[in-house]
């Protein structure tokens, strides 16, 4: 039943996202590849989109995968799902368990998942850019052009750094790389 | 008030891009300079909660301003305001997307985004690890997660990224008891 496994999938996304958005990406992407509801790519463009429209970028996620799978009944349990395990955290933490989160107990367990949650961010950036970025190049077809664009986006992102205080945002490197995309890929 | 609540915090999360992080400054704007909902103080001690809880950082945020307004209500009032636009917004396009990615150049545009996503994260993952404390236990488990999590996304292995966590919290644990003496407040500094 696609409502049950929407809302199982993303209470779990829910209850283990800890570190903002970007930990929430491995979670999601584990579950939406698992169900087989969307495919990489798809969930890579999805990416892009939640970061480039207003709110919480898994509260986005959640409403766009739901929607896709079960219209707007499984766009409203996704996003439910993926937001309850916050609010009664908070409300607990709040009302009943002011100090738990100094608690010792509960200091060292999240002194594992912090880093945790850093590795897997670390992992997934890294295989998603190999397999949108690198990999294409030493397949049998061997397009290079993903290759050229992941060395040019890099250089841009990083070294816009280095000139400028600021540097590129994140929006502005996706608006970038879809120029990019439409320039190399529009010319045959 | 719980109308105020619901306003102020729906226009937060109309204007709001790039995520919940990027929230923090607006909602600081907001709930502290213009309403005097929470202090400064308060502010950053939300920060702190938001970081160690699970979920969006906007929504713990949204929750816990809510609730020291109005309770429960205002709570609900305050998280409810955060979601709507953006699930509006979302719904909306998710209507269309698939037809949008039929056009050819705006399939194009998307190859190439697809492209910085991957360094978008990599960035952020980067930044966290330049954050963390550099103890040697957060830096092996931070190590054996990332190897774990790329065995498990380019072999056949069938291991969740959930087991991967309560794995890492476990040996943190079991680390923190055997030893006695604290290896505290976690990877981050303050």
């Amino acid at each position: 039943m696609i409502y049950w496994d929407l809302l199982v999938g993303f209470l779990k996304v829910g209850c283990f996202s800890f570190g903002g958005a970007y930990g929430a990406i491995p979670l999601i992407r584990d579950v939406v590849l698992a169900y087989g509801w969307l495919s990489e790519e798809t969930l890579t463009d999805m990416i892009a989109v939640s970061e480039s429209t207003p709110g919480p970028i898994m509260v986005n996620l959640a409403t766009y995968v739901g929607s896709s799978q079960a219209g707007i009944i499984g766009a409203l349990i996704a996003t439910l799902a993926v937001i309850l395990p916050a609010f009664f955290i908070i409300v607990l933490v709040m009302a009943v368990l002011k100090t738990a989160l100094k608690n010792k107990y509960v200091q060292a367990v999240m002194g594992g998942l912090k880093p945790c949650v850093v590795g897997i961010i670390l992992a997934t950036g890294c295989t998603m850019a190999l397999n949108h970025g690198i990999l294409p190049a030493f397949r049998e077809t061997g397009d290079f052009r993903p290759l050229i664009l992941t060395a040019a986006l890099a250089l841009v992102y990083f070294g816009s750094r280095k000139v400028f205080k600021k540097g590129l945002t994140p929006i502005g490197l996706i608006v970038l790389s879809a120029c990019a995309g439409i320039a190399v890929y529009g010319i045959q | 008030m719980l109308l105020t609540l619901f306003l102020t915090f729906a226009k937060i999360g109309l204007f709001t891009f790039g995520g919940g992080y990027a929230m923090i400054s607006l909602i600081e704007n907001e709930c502290v300079n213009r309403n005097r909902w929470i202090t400064h103080d308060e502010m950053m001690n939300i920060t702190v909660i938001a970081e160690s809880t699970p979920g969006p950082v906007a929504i713990n945020c949204a929750t816990f301003v809510g609730y020291r307004q109005k309770g429960i209500p205002g709570a609900v009032a305050a998280t409810v305001g955060v979601t709507l636009p953006s699930f509006v917004i979302i719904y909306l396009i998710s209507m269309f997307l698939d037809s949008f990615l039929e056009i050819a150049w705006i399939a194009n545009a998307f190859r190439g985004v697809r492209i910085a996503v991957g360094l978008l994260i990599v960035d952020v993952g980067v930044k966290m690890l330049l954050k963390m404390k550099k103890k040697l236990l957060p830096c092996a488990i931070m190590a054996a997660s990332f190897a774990v999590m790329l065995l498990i996304n380019f072999t056949a292995l069938k291991f969740s990224s959930i087991s991967l966590m309560l794995a890492a919290a476990a040996v943190s644990l079991a680390v923190f008891l055997l030893r006695g003496a604290p290896d505290p407040k976690g990877g981050e500094k303050p």
